[in-house]
């Protein structure tokens, strides 16, 4: 430890360590700390008229909390929230594990960079407008529909976003590059000799996934499963605007406390789906017996 | 059992650029064959083609008598060693070895034993639960050959495995791996661009140019009688002197050069006028004796490095022209020292006459 502070110095200066030092723990304190600590304090307390606030009245309970798990519907909603995250999650797995595949050991050259700014470039667009375009793909008269009906499939329009199809659909298109890159960036390490080798041995090519390809990637399938399951479980735009009026996610519930000036049990929701996302992370290093050190890599 | 390879006029292109052109050669049944050239020259690409992880543009690749044209890989008779090994570092020593019976489904009780055999076959003994990681770089290697062995292959290929081994252990292995093949009768095709292990090590050698197999044939042919002059240049040293040729006589001709004519073999039978290259080995140049034999060269001394059992010896003629000699520590050689002149001469039979190409002594 000393010798690394002594390396630090030498090679930064005092002022390049003390930028570090600080920048860090700015961030570190102010934007994630400190933010976390007031939402976790909020949720303690129970919601008081403005007078009210550090009165006799304003101490810690677990109030906020029983209402959410007295609440049936919305313990629902929390459920279906999983539920339609994880399908998120393994339906974006689906997709990108064979495009991480292809980019990293097939694709060669110009034709990586092609692709890769195909993958980019529809994050050019604000995430609203994206969804807002799936809105009109998806409307009863929209492209599609007008497709399927002009090819004959289907007499009559679909409504597509009753129930979460929609959602899910928007979701799994928004979040693909999070799951994209994390799975490319390990695959890209992975010596293609390695692959020649096993299919020389007498491999096929679904057991060189699964025997060579797939424990490689293992720390890239856990942080892009990762990330896609918390951005899915955590947005509140895509249902918002693809969603059926009928069908509740948990964000928006937490939204609605929010705007309902509740924000007391906002935050005790809002706690709830962190501590999901907290636990589906260690699940993920459970499942792919990965370490915390390893998902940096 | 080794099973014979059959490559008869293949050729592979990539684009307009021909990594392989016309190879044709017939490799024994459980022989030791190299195939010996620069980085480049396609000996890779030609042992690609043979393991099948891309087919020929042109020509026809006979494994045991069968063409294995369509045939991928994974189900040709051979297995390959890979340069930098390609051992999968997640899985333990013995997982890498019964990787390929693991495939093939051979029951678990079976494969363990056979692969506890392969480990006592390449001297591993006691490193089965280990991680690649864990191993040196020569456990490494025997690693690498237990597995290519483990699915019986009739042919083995070796692209190069001992690169990156340091010298000692290189020379350990070259002998082991020869060890090996002669207890397993395969066939072993072995790609370097080292021609001490091409020589040491192999029954027949293969030289190859820019996509050429220029010659065929035992280690001391290659050395002795170099077809081209490529493989003259390549494989071992050579001194060179260029000129034309001014007479025929039989099987050896006279070439006109700036240090004086020279009586030399002709082995392409090269006509009057034609300019060529003459190649003479640094351990074939002498003293002269006598002070009217052929093939004499009248030079100064340059330098003299001692190395124990020889002294390499660099001359320049009156002309300039630098000249290596290798003299043997036997006791038959008079002193001499740097800057003396000499008379040093050449046997006919020792220096080849041979076309235009090849690069000078580096």
């Amino acid at each position: 430890m000393r010798n690394f502070w002594n390396t630090a110095l030498r090679d930064l200066g005092k002022v390049g360590v003390a930028y570090i030092l600080i920048t860090v723990g700015v961030w570190l304190v102010f934007m994630i700390l400190i933010p976390q600590l007031i939402m976790f304090d909020y949720s303690l307390r129970p919601m008081l008229p403005l007078r009210e606030i550090g009165g006799p009245k304003d101490i810690w309970t677990l109030k906020n909390y029983m209402v959410f798990f007295s609440n049936r519907l919305h313990m629902a909603i929390f459920f279906k929230t999983i539920w339609s995250s994880l399908i998120v999650t393994l339906t974006a797995l689906a997709l990108c594990y064979p495009i991480a595949f292809y980019l990293a050991k097939v694709a060669r050259g110009a034709k990586v960079g092609l692709l890769m700014l195909g993958l980019i470039i529809p994050y050019w667009i604000n995430e609203l407008l994206r969804l807002f375009a799936w809105q009109i793909i998806l409307a009863d008269m929209g492209i599609l529909n007008q497709s399927l009906i002009f090819l004959g499939i289907i007499a009559d329009p679909i409504n597509f976003r009753m129930g979460n199809g929609a959602v899910i659909l928007g979701m799994t298109y928004a979040y693909i590059l999070f799951m994209v890159f994390p799975i490319y960036n390990v695959m890209e390490s992975l010596d293609r000799n390695q692959l020649d080798a096993a299919r020389d041995l007498g491999a096929s090519w679904l057991r060189i996934h699964y025997k060579i390809v797939m424990p490689h990637a293992k720390p890239g399938i856990a942080v892009g499963c990762t990330m896609t399951f918390m951005l899915a479980a955590g947005t509140v735009a895509a249902p918002q605007l693809l969603g059926s009026p009928s069908s509740f996610w948990f964000t928006q519930v937490i939204n609605t406390n929010f705007e309902c000036a509740n924000w007391n049990l906002g935050a005790a929701y809002a706690t709830v789906l962190m501590l999901l996302c907290v636990i589906f992370m260690f699940i993920m290093l459970k499942i792919f017996k990965v370490g915390l050190k390893e998902l940096t890599q | 059992m080794g099973q014979d390879v059959e490559i008869s006029g293949v050729s592979m292109r990539f684009g307009e650029f021909y990594a392989a052109r016309d190879i044709n050669v017939h490799i024994q049944a459980g022989e030791f064959f190299s195939f010996l050239g620069p980085s480049g020259c396609g000996k890779t690409t030609l042992l690609r083609l043979v393991s099948g992880f891309m087919d020929p543009s042109e020509g026809q690749i006979k494994i045991g008598g069968k063409d294995m044209r369509g045939i991928g890989s994974n189900n040709r008779p051979t297995a390959m060693i890979f340069q930098n090994l390609a051992l999968f570092p997640l899985m333990t020593v013995e997982e890498n070895i019964g990787f390929g019976l693991e495939v093939r489904h051979l029951p678990k009780a079976k494969r363990q034993k056979k692969v506890e055999g392969l480990i006592e076959l390449v001297d591993l003994y006691g490193t089965g639960d280990r991680m690649i990681s864990e191993l040196s770089g020569g456990q490494k290697q025997r690693v690498a050959i237990a597995r290519a062995l483990a699915v019986n292959p009739a042919v083995l290929l070796l692209d190069e495995p001992l690169s990156a081994l340091d010298l000692r252990l290189r020379n350990h292995m070259r002998a082991e791996l020869r060890n090996i093949q002669r207890r397993t009768d395969v066939t072993f095709i072995y790609i370097t661009h080292d021609q001490t292990e091409a020589l040491t090590m192999s029954d027949r050698v293969g030289v190859m140019s820019i996509g050429k197999l220029e010659q065929v044939a035992k280690p001391d042919i290659i050395y002795n009688t170099p077809k081209t002059a490529f493989v003259a240049s390549f494989v071992g040293e050579s001194n060179i002197i260029q000129g034309d040729i001014i007479g025929i006589d039989g099987d050896y001709a006279v070439l006109k050069t700036v240090c004086g004519s020279f009586l030399c073999k002709n082995p392409q039978q090269l006509e009057t006028g034609e300019t060529a290259t003459i190649f003479i080995r640094p351990e074939t140049i002498f003293l002269a004796k006598e002070p009217h034999e052929d093939n004499l060269l009248t030079c100064r001394t340059k330098t003299i490095s001692f190395e124990g059992a020889y002294a390499v010896v660099t001359l320049t003629t009156e002309q300039g022209q630098i000249f290596t000699m290798r003299l043997n520590n036997d006791g038959s050689v008079p002193r001499i020292e740097e800057g003396e002149n000499i008379k040093v001469r050449f046997n006919r039979e020792n220096a080849f006459l041979l076309k235009n190409g090849g690069t000078p002594i580096a």
